[in-house]
């Protein structure tokens, strides 16, 4: 039982600390989701100069080996900074998916390159029907001889609109709500029949529609086994919640501290209104919530590299139980306590709430993962 | 960082488990599972096992009894009694005045008392809040007087728990009023024999009698007992309370009620389908669930902290274990009275010695006096609220 980090750890952490110091305040921010592709290539560089988008790589294809607790400790710092990068696209979902259902020959193509910061990847998974089952695929891959030949529409696809590769789930076999008979296949975001619609999303990143006709894969492109990927799938989206949930504590914490600090400045009735006992008990209380939220973020990270799958899962479920309902009272609170101005798209802590939000709808509501965990037979059953 | 524990900390785990699955009688572990009070003769009976043992006080100084086991083991012990489910050590001995007599006392105190509290031998309570200090317990009127080699002690205790089996009291008095409320009162050990103590039950809403008023009149205390320095009793106090909140979370109790409530749960029925498998039910289960891992995984941070903090100064984060831990016990209370239904409603007085059959399942009937009972844990040991004063001021700097 240590909760250190380990010297390694702790260098990275100051590394990322410092770039995003110096290089991502709110006013960067906000210059950086005006560019082109709504986020900074010159920040992505930085990244890749850092040794961040190698992270979680194996030594032999570019990478540095590391591990939930790494990840961990950068998206917190992304969190607190709002960063509009396609990290988890890119790293933890499309790379995390090669890393981890690649062939070695599909690995050494591809994590090089993502490691260089040359390759932006996307994870299109969700479907008009779909909410947050993965297994819940009506995209189709008919065989072709070697290829396959993908049909189907991908909603709500994160940094969709700028990856070079996409990442779709699509189904060989099997009837729509099927757990078998999925296949994971890597697409070329430019391959005829692929369509894409770019938006921003809420919370100032980006997303896209992402509709294949007729989309032909080779068999190179074939990520494992094309009728059982979910497994894969699943691995790699508990990852991507790990990480979340660490995203969602930088930007919780940012919250309390912005929040504080206001409280301790703004005055009225001709004292700080931090001096109110109902507001400093409320920043209490999003102190705790922020502290329990931290804790699952925590046990997120350990669990994540659980391999027994089912109580991977539930780990994972509780975590993010506990980071939704913790991110939903601390934003909430923290728009509250700011008064107007937390109202306005001028100040941050509006744009951490909104992100806050948004994470909450990705992989999973805290109600979704309630139910799940409950259906299991809970977090304590024997 | 690595949260899981080590091969060592797991063995030791097992190690204990076993100890408390074959050395805790079976009547006082039934007690325990159904709610009801362990008596004084089970909590002496089973600290006199854990004494024999050598696990008594595992927290204290080696040379005192303790163990010298690291801040996690220690966690793991203490989990793992109360998961048995056992009674814990009388709380007032061994976890308050315990360490405030081995940090503060008197080489005489120690050896006069140490080994009493760790067997036992003497049954020690509370004497702090007052009619009139509660959350602001420094303004408290108790009054101690030297009278040559005596102090005479005058005033009123409330809330003194279990004072009907003391023989000792730790009591705050104030021996100067001239200073500043802090800086008058002293810590005195007083005999519960000496004459001009009284002490009066108060039945609290759960039907039972766990606390009582206890009335000092003109009671004469040596001055050998007075622990530390006159007029220095308000650091030792706040030592005190930062121990208390401490292992104030009782995750392992929670754990130990939730396995309870599933087990029920999937006893009870509504028409032919078991409690367990209705989604409203089984989610607020679940979210329960969820808090608690949240919370035992915050104990453990404080606990990994511990070990580099420095000794006698508690973690303001300890404030989050208590105000969550005792939100969350409370929930467990609901839950059980929700499984048990309508059979919650029959009222028996909890009476040593009494054996009529219980209107309704046998494990109904202690559900509700347990949820009125454990209202209380959320305002002894500083209030929840006091707690958020705590967090505001120590943690977030206002």
């Amino acid at each position: 039982m240590d909760f250190d980090l380990s010297e390694e750890q702790r260098l990275l952490k100051d590394s990322v600390d410092r770039l995003m110091a110096d290089r991502y305040d709110f006013e960067n921010r906000q210059r950086y989701a005006k560019e082109p592709e709504g986020w900074s290539r010159a920040l992505w560089s930085a990244y890749a100069e850092l040794g961040l988008l190698a992270l979680p790589f194996d030594e032999a294809h570019g990478g540095f080996g590391g591990g939930p607790v790494e990840t961990m400790t950068i998206m917190e710092a992304f969190g607190r900074s709002l960063a509009l990068e396609p990290y988890l696209a890119t790293v933890i979902l499309g790379g995390g998916l090669l890393h981890h259902g690649g062939s070695e020959e599909q690995k050494a193509t591809h994590l090089p390159q993502i490691a260089s910061g040359d390759l932006r990847l996307a994870f299109a998974h969700t479907e008009r029907q779909s909410r947050y089952d993965l297994f819940d695929v009506g995209t189709t891959a008919q065989r072709d001889g070697g290829s396959f030949i993908l049909n189907g529409q991908k909603s709500v696809v994160l940094h969709g609109d700028s990856a070079d590769k996409i990442l779709v789930t699509a189904r060989v076999a099997g009837s729509r709500r099927d757990r078998d008979g999925i296949g994971l296949f890597l697409v070329d975001a430019n391959a005829p029949g692929v369509s894409r619609r770019g938006y921003p999303t809420q919370d100032g990143q980006r997303a896209a529609e992402v509709t294949l006709e007729s989309v032909r894969v080779d068999a190179e492109n074939v990520i494992g086994n094309p009728e059982g990927a979910l497994p894969v799938v699943e691995k790699v989206t508990d990852i991507a919640i790990a990480a979340l949930a660490a995203e969602a504590i930088g930007a919780m914490d940012e919250m309390l501290k912005l929040t504080v600090d206001y409280l301790k400045t703004r005055k009225q009735f001709n004292t700080t209104i931090g001096s109110f006992q109902v507001l400093q008990h409320r920043s209490s209380e999003m102190f705790i919530a922020l502290e329990q939220g931290r804790s699952m973020a925590m046990f997120a990270a350990m669990m994540a590299q659980e391999q027994n799958p089912e109580e991977r899962r539930k780990a994972i479920s509780a975590a993010k139980v506990q980071i939704g309902r913790s991110g939903r009272f601390v934003g909430q609170q923290a728009v509250q306590l700011h008064g107007g101005v937390g109202m306005t798209m001028e100040y941050k802590v509006g744009h951490l709430f909104k992100r806050v939000t948004m994470i909450d709808t990705l992989f999973g509501d805290a109600d979704h993962h309630l139910s799940k965990l409950a259906e299991t037979g809970g977090l304590m059953a024997a | 960082m690595d949260l899981r524990f080590t091969d060592e900390e797991l063995a030791f785990r097992d190690e204990v488990r076993e100890f408390f699955r074959t050395a805790l009688p079976d009547s006082i572990r039934r007690k325990m599972i159904e709610g009801h009070h362990p008596s004084k003769d089970d909590l002496v009976t089973w600290s006199r096992i854990l004494n024999a043992k050598g696990w008594a006080v595992p927290h204290w100084p080696v040379e005192w009894g303790g163990t010298g086991w690291s801040p996690v083991k220690q966690y793991i012990f203490r989990d793992e009694l109360q998961q048995a489910p056992a009674p814990e050590p009388l709380a007032f001995g061994v976890s308050m005045v315990g360490p405030v007599i081995y940090t503060f006392g008197n080489e005489d105190q120690k050896r006069r008392f140490l080994p009493r509290i760790a067997n036992l031998d003497d049954w020690w309570c509370q004497g702090f809040s007052e009619p009139g200090a509660g959350s602001d317990l420094a303004s408290l009127k108790t009054t101690a007087r030297r009278e040559g080699d005596h102090y005479i002690v005058n005033g009123q205790k409330t809330w003194t728990t279990l004072a009907q089996h003391a023989d000792w009291i730790f009591c705050l008095a104030r021996t100067d009023s001239s200073v500043k409320k802090q800086e008058g009162i002293s810590f005195l050990l007083i005999d519960m024999k000496t004459p001009g103590i009284t002490v009066r039950p108060i039945q609290t809403i759960d039907g039972g009698h766990e606390v009582n008023e206890v009335f000092l009149d003109d009671v004469r205390v040596p001055v050998e007992n007075l622990v530390g320095q006159e007029n220095k009793g308000w650091d030792y106090a706040k030592f005190l309370l930062g121990n208390e909140r401490v292992g104030i979370a009782r995750i392992g109790i929670s754990k130990a009620r939730l396995k309870r409530v599933r087990e029920l749960a999937s006893v009870e029925r509504i028409g032919d389908v078991p409690l367990i498998e209705i989604p409203r039910f089984r989610e607020k289960l679940a979210a329960v669930e969820v808090e608690l891992k949240a919370l035992e995984m915050t104990q453990l941070r404080v606990v990994a902290a511990e070990s580099r903090r420095e000794k006698g100064k508690p973690d303001p984060a300890s404030s989050i274990l208590k105000i969550k831990g005792s939100e969350i016990q409370q929930a467990t209370t609901e839950l059980l009275m929700e499984v048990v239904g309508p059979f919650a409603m029959p009222y028996h007085p909890e009476e040593e010695g009494r054996n009529e059959p219980t209107d309704g399942p046998d494990w109904a009937s202690t559900a509700a006096p347990t949820y009125f009972n454990w209202r209380k844990i959320s305002i002894y040991g500083g209030s929840n609220e006091i707690q958020k004063n705590i967090i505001a001021k120590a943690i977030l700097g206002f």
